[in-house]
């Protein structure tokens, strides 16, 4: 009896978060709409929504392409944050990410490659080419990790960056080629969500769905493993299958939101610690919150990006390396180590 | 007893050897670094004969010869053997201080710290050489700092260590990108070329100060190379053979940090250098011994070979860093691999 009526006020307690941050996640998204180097009256963007009437052509495509952006927002954050706890799981790792295991740079660096020497141009080959990149990176670390003998948390980190390190000076090096396209240059090292087409989106829509369904029914098994091998064994999950679907899941969310984003760091990290904390390990729970809290993340950098300079917009990569690198340093400082 | 006194004769013996092989490949070394220095005054868009750089190095005018040897490529070939000296011994001198081949000060964010306040020099304050050089030792200095007051403890793990440099340089560079797209126009192609690591319009003027942190920070770290070698042996051992270990470490580390931010603000960042000569010293001379001056040639030798390649190799001119960075980056990759099949990256290399 005692123990339903705890179960009950917890359940409580995470419906009123999970209620909490749907509300942050809607109002962020207004701002991302209203607000920016332009700022929109509230009944002009009302009106842009529903009657697409509008006096003025040029607020009218400022509200639809804010409007574009902001849902692409939430998805990339989303995709970002189910690829993190996903990573994280699978590598039993607490620090790891797309983007500090190279992942987010391999799938740029694919995609530098192919718009400096094979002309591509149509989004499907964007998509393509990054996942290429993103497995590649993927394999390079998790092959020089299983060479090892002992896998402690921080050697996987430190393949990860090598990798991370080794393609963004591959892709400063492609993109000096070109100086002229300097922004393109910032674009591919940094990420940002302003370049995203209604087409890209038509794309990113069904990856993301999969991505999540993947994702949602791996958990579960995911869940066993954590406790060992051996246990998820017994307990009949096949942890190969498992770990390959989840990774594959991951690996596919993360380049996609690359190919159409660039890369874009510390989200995966930032939302899957923030869900745990909040929520507890359970993967199932953790799976899909984060997707809710990566997006809440994403779209929030977003804004603060377009706000904190009133000429420019500081791209949401900036900001969010900005929060996520001392979150870092924060979990570094955490993981216990064998001192060597 | 006779078998004794033979067994510590054939142990001198190697030990002679050894000691012979290393003068030989230094002085080898250093002949390659001489010539290769060489090569570069006279090997350009126009070749002029040994004869002519001679008369121009001793002064004399030799019409068309002067202006491109003493304006053009005499700074440039100086500015890279002066900081790949800085970039060698400090990355030798710091993957020996840690024990471990990835800790340099790349990787441990830094030279990100230096170029951090350099960017802010150029795009904001529009400063001078002097002040750059100034505020790029100390952007350097205090990463250091935080690196050590981050990792906490008195005996700090060296994976903690790189994993808290590797999320300072995420934050350092997260600024940089912050400057570089909110800063004029006009000065970001300045800012760019710079943080590619170039020797593109290095003039003889910015030369000064790096000589003489280079010149005085080269003898010094070379003789504290030989403590260098005890302390290999371990914190305890090092103490009880008579040196001072934590006093030891501290010059070390502010010197070599000196020499790389001094570098760092007149030719940015040039990847990979610190990292490679390391592990290509201890190859090349052996892991025992004071190998902080061969690690400083092979820098010099190193960047001064990247610039010609960058320079002449490709119909395109790539800055530096470009080249040392594809040259790294698969090395990187390589030693990684080396190194967790040797027993993982904990383990003392």
């Amino acid at each position: 009896m005692k123990k339903s009526s705890y179960v009950n006020l917890h359940n409580k307690m995470e419906i009123k978060l999970i209620v909490i941050f749907l509300l942050l996640l809607v109002i962020a998204g207004f701002a991302s709409i209203f607000m920016g180097v332009k700022d929109i009256t509230f009944g002009n963007a009302i009106s842009a929504l529903f009657t697409h009437k509008m006096k003025s052509s040029l607020a009218n495509s400022i509200i639809h392409k804010r409007i574009l952006r902001t849902f692409f927002a939430c998805l990339c954050g989303g995709a970002l944050g189910i690829s993190g706890s996903l990573m994280q799981a699978v590598t039993r790792n607490p620090l790891a990410d797309p983007s500090i295991l190279g992942i987010n740079t391999g799938a740029s660096f694919f995609v530098v490659c192919g718009l400096a020497f094979l002309h591509i141009s149509t989004v499907s080959q964007y998509i393509g080419l990054a996942f290429v990149g993103a497995l590649v990176a993927a394999g390079l670390v998790f092959g020089i990790v299983a060479i090892g003998h002992q896998v402690n948390p921080l050697t996987l980190i430190l393949s990860g960056t090598a990798v991370s390190i080794m393609f963004s000076s591959l892709v400063t090096t492609v993109t000096l080629v070109r100086q002229d396209a300097i922004d393109q240059f910032r674009f591919w090292q940094v990420g940002s969500l302003g370049t995203v087409t209604s087409q890209g989106m038509t794309f990113f829509i069904p990856i993301f769905v999969i991505g999540f369904l993947v994702a949602v029914c791996c958990a579960p098994g995911l869940n066993a493993l954590m406790l060992g091998n051996e246990v998820a064994k017994n307990l009949g999950v096949n942890a190969t299958i498992i770990n390959i679907c989840a990774c594959i899941a991951g690996i596919i969310l993360c380049a996609t939101a690359t190919a159409l984003a660039g890369p874009i760091a510390f989200i995966g990290l930032l939302a899957t610690h923030c869900t745990r904390l909040l929520f507890g390990a359970d993967l199932r729970k953790v799976i899909p919150l984060s997707a809710l809290t990566g997006a809440l993340f994403l779209t929030s950098a977003d804004v603060i990006g377009r706000l904190v300079s009133d000429s420019t917009e500081i791209n949401v990569g900036i900001i969010t390396s900005l929060v996520g690198a001392p979150v870092l340093i924060y979990l570094a400082r955490r993981t216990k180590v064998q001192a060597a | 007893m006779k078998r004794q006194a033979d067994m510590r004769g054939y142990l001198f013996v190697g030990q002679r050897h050894r000691k012979r092989r290393r003068y030989v490949v230094g002085i080898l070394l250093f002949l390659i670094l001489l010539s290769v220095v060489l090569f570069s005054l006279v090997f350009g868009r126009t070749v002029y004969s040994i004869s002519e750089v001679f008369q121009v190095l001793t002064g004399r005018i030799v019409p068309g010869a002067s202006f491109t040897i003493s304006e053009l490529r005499l700074p440039r070939t100086i500015a890279s053997v002066l900081t790949g000296l800085a970039f060698g011994v400090a990355g030798y001198v710091f993957q020996t201080l840690l024990k471990n081949p990835l800790a340099n000060p790349d990787i441990l964010g830094v030279s990100s710290g230096s170029s951090c306040a350099v960017v802010v020099c150029i795009l904001v304050f529009h400063t001078s050489q002097m002040t750059r050089s100034v505020v790029a030792v100390c952007g350097g200095l205090l990463t250091v700092l935080m690196l050590f007051g981050l990792s906490g403890q008195k005996k700090a793990a060296t994976t903690r260590i790189i994993v808290v440099g590797i999320g300072l340089q995420a934050f350092y560079n997260a600024v940089i990108s912050y400057f570089t797209v909110t800063g004029d126009q006009r000065d970001l192609p300045e800012a760019l070329r710079w943080l590619n690591g170039s020797l593109d319009g290095v003039t003889i003027k910015q030369l000064p100060i790096l000589a003489v942190v280079v010149l005085v920070g080269l003898p010094l770290t070379t003789y504290l190379g030989q403590r260098l070698c005890v302390l290999k042996l371990g914190d305890e051992l090092a103490l009880s053979l008579g040196v001072n270990v934590n006093l030891t470490k501290l010059i070390l580390l502010i010197v070599t940090v000196m020499m790389t931010a001094m570098a760092t603000a007149v030719t940015g960042p040039i990847a990979f250098v610190s990292f490679l000569t390391g592990p290509v010293t201890n190859k090349i001379m052996g892991e025992n011994g004071n190998n902080v001056l061969a690690a400083g040639m092979i820098g010099a030798l190193l960047v001064v070979i990247a610039d010609l390649v960058g320079q002449f190799a490709f119909p395109y001119r790539f800055p530096v860093g470009v080249v040392t960075g594809l040259i790294g980056a698969p090395y990187l990759i390589w030693q990684l691999m080396l190194i967790n099949k040797r027993g993982g990256l904990n383990a003392r290399a």
